[in-house]
């Protein structure tokens, strides 16, 4: 399927001096399995791929490392540290995952609370001013709060990723007000990051005006990944259109499209 | 000689290097990130670095995450 955004004048993405095509960003978690998985990202033509640091299984008949069907020449690898719920152990995983040998990214997740998955906002900022000290690129998971992104851009990292709604909650979009705040003020990008349930919720996320968005389990959790992964990538590039195209102001009124001259008597 | 690898009791042979013990589980260097008593080792260091009894190694690698 081919789409007419050749028309649309926009700049790609960069972060931390590398430069990105697709603003979609996807996971690669939850997959029913690995084939699905492969076939899902290419139909979402997603660039940045998240990947989880964990301990290899020692007797080996299980799962094996993602790496084996994904070649990190073709996308770029992003760490993250999912599962971390203090600074320390954040800062620990994502050295390991800098040591593989890919990038200095590392999307950073310091996680406040369970049941949300929301974030610690001061573990965060505290791991993100060491690994940004210690030359990571640093793309902080965060929640939709202007003063918390903001202090993250200062600390250095080279984006903040507000969510839309709770990990994997698919609930989408909750707060765009605050989205676009932080879109307004922050001078790094901004990635959405979770919460997204759908292909709406991608477009009118784009619709704000964020530079990106990075979604697992709307696509992984889909009853069929691979469709979703390509109703996302459309979305996602049907949503940054509308945004540069300048949508048409709200009116509390109805006004005609048609001529109200040259009517019949 | 006991060690702990990824929270698991192993026998090693004692004077073992970490590159002795990932061959010892059939891993291959090049796959694994390591960990040894919390301090990482970088992979052209994996067969001068040796373990001690009590000593824990971690290996880890990428998998399936948002």
């Amino acid at each position: 399927m081919t789409t007419a955004v050749e028309t649309i004048q926009d700049t790609p993405l960069e972060i931390g001096g590398r430069t990105f095509q697709s603003r979609l960003m996807v996971g690669t978690g939850k997959y029913p399995d690995m084939d699905t998985m492969v076939r899902a990202i290419e139909a979402s033509g997603a660039e940045v791929v998240t990947v989880a640091v964990r301990r290899v299984n020692l007797d080996r008949s299980k799962e094996s490392s993602v790496l084996h069907f994904l070649d990190p020449k073709r996308i770029f690898l992003l760490a993250n540290t999912a599962g971390c719920y203090t600074a320390a152990d954040a800062i620990r995983y994502a050295r390991l995952a800098r040591e593989a040998g890919f990038n200095d990214f590392v999307k950073l997740e310091v996680i406040g609370d369970e049941e949300t998955l929301l974030p610690d906002v001061a573990g965060l900022l505290e791991a993100a001013k060491v690994l940004v000290q210690e030359g990571f690129k640093v793309l902080a998971y965060t929640n939709e709060d202007l003063v918390t992104a903001l202090r993250l851009e200062d600390a250095g990292c080279a984006a903040v990723m507000p969510l839309a709604s709770p990990i994997g909650s698919g609930l989408g979009l909750l707060n765009p007000f605050s989205v676009r705040t932080i879109k307004r003020r922050l001078h790094v990008p901004v990635i959405v990051d979770a919460g997204v349930g759908t292909a709406s919720d991608a477009c009118v996320t784009m619709e704000q005006g964020v530079d990106g968005i990075l979604m697992n389990t709307a696509i992984a959790a889909a009853q069929d990944p691979v469709a979703m992964a390509q109703a996302m990538r459309l979305a996602t590039i049907a949503g940054r259109a509308a945004y540069l195209a300048g949508r048409m102001p709200r009116r509390e009124v109805a006004m005609p499209s048609s001529p109200t001259r040259g009517m019949l008597d | 000689m006991d060690v702990v690898i990824n929270g698991e009791h192993k026998r090693v042979t004692p004077g073992a290097s970490l590159l002795d013990v990932l061959s010892q589980l059939e891993l291959d260097p090049r796959a694994v990130v390591v960990e040894h008593n919390r301090r990482i080792v970088r992979r052209p260091a994996l067969g001068v670095v040796t373990v001690n009894e009590g000593d824990a190694i971690e290996l880890v690698h990428f998998v399936g995450g948002g």
